[in-house]
């Protein structure tokens, strides 16, 4: 199998030439025994009109795999969705941007423009599925929602309060982040990077520069990563804060949703004490951090994380023992672990359905390499399931970051890049607070950027959402939507 | 001193409803130690929606337009006949209760009514759990008040709740079961949790809110003045049947206003302990009332006939 793939590990820069490019039939057939044997899909990259590139997870061997495909004059290849549904959202992506078709997809649809997106800019006839009958009726909402949200077009199909289906339209924020990424100097894309998902900031940043450093062949000082790692340990408690306190809001339970917003603001504020910034914008720059961690205040941090950790049990012990809570939480929006497997959901949500992806875990980086970290997950699949991940997660944040403060070594915060490895290409993933965040840059022979792409994890995880509310009360929806609480701006990029 | 109660009564419709409000904003404030808004927000509120101009969507009918004041005063006329202060009501007459519950169910239809008048989805989906739980909170309604004609052998609200303090029996427990069934109407008709949840944005989850979500200006003021008017007329028998004839009158209305002031923070204790009830759930609840209902009118019955 190693053969028809060039294999590598996360956050390495591999020469392109190495790529092995294989035929449309041969590489389907190497693709599909990659994925039986366990591997899932990252990204597929369209490098021309007619040959593409595939970058598959493999979480056993803790390594990645990139193979090309060659379409030899044909403008499309046999569709890989039908067997391995996880591809679906990666095929269309492909043929949106290069127009290379996956013959027979179930579902070929936009994924962020119009369908007619050459004649027009209008987002307005989507073609969505319909049912029809003598009860059924179709709720649409958005893309102007009611609270302060991102824009998203959902259509129910029900019969009554029961959902038959949801189908879900997005591509309202499509900024052009990847082509962003192209212009101008590759090394200063640091704010763009910050500003795909803002509150991704530390994911993606960490991702972009990751990517860079891969190719600049540069290693980072000990304390440089510990930093980064704080902040991203940091920004996921914050976001758990944030996302539990929104679900015990959206059940109107709302002691626990005053509280657990009360207790994210000094999380956040000691973000804010670090860099500037509460979402910690600023911090990370290629080849280290702009600030440092100040050597007198860890203990004052320390105290007040711990101060921070006693009140959210006591908040979670609260929440988790409510039964008129736990019967909201309990079997609403289920996705079963093979539904989530088969659609290859990752991050967060697919661990509460039982999936152990965690990059941290699969394909350490930075200083998670130095620091094992045990898998969290859950087995319900429910809201509940994701509530207590959400939980047992911010709980292991709290650990690593106080890990990190107890530990913090002395080194050189930055020592910047200068030239990027000419032909190379490097992934870099990194576990966000939703899921695993994958950058990919391709430099060419003159050492310049040629290719930039980016997954976020709702890219996946969105069709999760839709699966999950088959079933249940159309007024369940909101509170299923914001256990995913998945990001709009990062699948649309 | 007697001329003065239709006095309080008028002042106390004109200005419980959104004090009642206030008192339950700033208990749930209180509680989840926020600030929280002056307890006078909804007296600004009420008169900030007066001073601005109603938008009304092109695709409705004259319908949607005179609901609002339709709504608002079936509303006030039910509040003439509730007694409120030292159990007297402006008007009183035998079976006005079904008078007040008819009035009610005119109100509602006109708002439902205009709801899907807007042909808006999530106002339809409003209407139709709006009217689902109603249906279960009527019957049992008729229930809880037929067990206090008997109980009393009277028919009028002013009388029934003059002689329920008094009647023979086991009364405390018939007094329990009445008010427990009273406040589960209380929590559904005021659209409180764990039946709906009055801060939601959600349009896909609200059931009172969503139905008024095309009104605007004085029509939304109007609405929701009428819609804490029920609170407190539900509540105002509430507190009656707790209440004893007075001779003084000064002394009965402020105990009764505190009575009222009562109602609201244990509405709003209810909200702050529990969570909102699934949706499909919710109609087991309101069904509950029927429940109390029935045990009420047994339990009278069986009083009623060991009497004799």
């Amino acid at each position: 199998m190693s053969k028809d793939f060039l294999r590598f590990k996360n956050h390495q820069s591999v020469r392109t030439s190495d790529i092995p490019w294989l035929s449309a039939g041969l590489f389907r057939d190497t693709v599909l025994k990659a994925c039986q044997e366990g591997t899932r899909p990252i990204l597929l990259d369209a490098t021309g009109s007619d040959r593409f590139t595939v970058v598959l997870a493999d979480d056993r061997e803790h390594s990645l795999l990139c193979a090309g495909c060659v379409l030899e004059g044909k403008s499309g290849y046999q569709s890989l969705s039908a067997e391995f549904p996880a591809f679906h959202m990666f095929e269309r992506e492909l043929w949106e941007n290069s127009g290379i078709v996956p013959i027979g997809h179930p579902w070929l649809k936009p994924v962020r423009y119009p369908h007619n997106a050459i004649e027009s800019r209008e987002m307005t006839d989507y073609p969505f599925f319909s049912v029809h009958g003598e009860e059924v009726h179709e709720v649409g909402v958005g893309p102007v929602h009611a609270g302060i949200i991102e824009p998203g077009h959902f259509r129910f199909m029900c019969n009554g309060e029961r959902v038959f289906h949801l189908e879900i339209q997005l591509g309202y924020q499509h900024r052009g982040v990847e082509q962003l990424m192209l212009k101008g100097n590759f090394f200063n894309k640091s704010v763009l990077s910050e500003s795909i998902t803002g509150d991704s900031t530390i994911a993606h940043v960490s991702a972009y520069c990751g990517a860079l450093e891969a190719l600049a062949g540069i290693t980072l000082s000990t304390r440089a990563l510990s930093i980064r790692v704080f902040a991203q340990e940091i920004e996921r408690a914050a976001c758990h804060f944030g996302d539990l306190a929104a679900l015990a809001n959206d059940v109107a339970y709302l002691p626990a949703s005053s509280f657990y917003g009360n207790f994210r603001t000094p999380l956040i504020n000691m973000l804010q004490s670090i860099c500037g910034n509460r979402f910690g914008k600023g911090l990370i720059r290629p080849g280290g951090v702009a600030c440092d961690i100040s050597q007198s205040s860890l203990p004052e941090r320390r105290e007040q994380l711990k101060d921070i950790r006693a009140s959210f049990r006591i908040i979670t012990e609260d929440l988790f023992s409510s039964a008129s809570v736990l019967s909201r939480f309990e079997k609403t929006g289920t996705v079963p672990m093979e539904t989530a497997a088969e659609i290859g959901m990752t991050g967060l949500a697919g661990r509460a359905s039982g999936l152990a992806h965690d990059i941290r875990v699969h394909h350490p980086y930075s200083w998670y390499k130095l620091n094992r970290i045990e898998p969290v997950t859950q087995t319900g699949g429910d809201v509940l399931a994701r509530a207590l991940q959400r939980r047992d997660e911010a709980e292991q944040s709290f650990e690593l970051a106080l890990k990190i403060l107890d530990e913090l070594p002395a080194g050189e915060l930055r020592r910047p890049p200068e030239t990027l490895q000419a032909s190379s290409m490097a992934v870099a993933l990194t576990e966000g607070w939703r899921g695993e965040v994958a950058h990919m840059a391709v430099t060419g022979a003159d050492g310049k950027l040629t290719r930039y792409r980016v997954k976020d994890p709702s890219f996946t995880n969105w069709f999760g959402l839709a699966l999950a509310v088959r079933n249940n009360e159309i007024s369940d929806f909101p509170l299923c939507n914001k256990s995913f609480n998945l990001s709009y701006c990062g699948n649309d990029l | 001193m007697k001329i003065l109660i239709p006095v309080f009564n008028i002042l106390l419709i004109i200005f419980f409803p959104l004090l009642y409000a206030g008192v339950i904003n700033c208990e749930k404030a209180w509680w989840c130690g926020r600030r929280g808004p002056s307890i006078w927000q909804p007296f600004y509120d009420f008169v900030r929606l007066l001073r601005k101009g109603a938008v009304i969507s092109t695709a409705t009918s004259p319908i949607f337009a005179i609901a609002p004041s339709i709504t608002f005063s079936t509303m006030l006329i039910a509040a003439l006949v509730v007694p409120l202060a030292n159990n007297n009501s402006l008007i009183g007459f035998p079976g006005d209760f079904i008078f007040f519950a008819y009035l009610m169910g005119l109100g509602k239809f006109f708002s439902l009514l205009a709801a899907m008048d807007t042909g808006s989805s999530f106002e339809g989906m409003g209407a139709s759990r709006e009217i689902t739980f109603s249906t279960f909170v009527e019957p049992a309604f008729f229930i809880v008040l037929a067990s206090c004609a008997i109980l009393t052998g009277q028919t009028a609200f002013n009388q029934v709740f003059s002689l329920i303090f008094l009647s023979p029996g086991i009364k405390v427990l018939s007094l329990l079961l009445c008010s427990a069934a009273l406040f589960v109407m209380l929590l559904t008709e005021g659209c409180r949790t764990p039946v709906d949840d009055p801060n939601t944005h959600l349009e896909l989850t609200m059931i009172h809110e969503v139905m008024v979500l095309d009104n605007s200006g004085p029509d939304l003021a109007l609405l929701t003045y009428a819609h804490y008017l029920k609170m407190v007329l539900i509540s105002a028998m509430i507190v009656n049947i707790f209440m004893p004839v007075l001779d003084n009158s000064l002394l009965s209305a402020c105990l009764f206003s505190a009575g009222l002031i009562l109602t609201a923070l244990a509405v709003a204790v209810t909200e702050l302990s529990v969570a909102r009830l699934r949706m499909s759930h919710v109609p087991q609840f309101v069904y509950f009332m029927n429940s109390l209902g029935y045990i009420l009118l047994f339990s009278i019955i069986l009083i009623a006939f060991s009497g004799r």
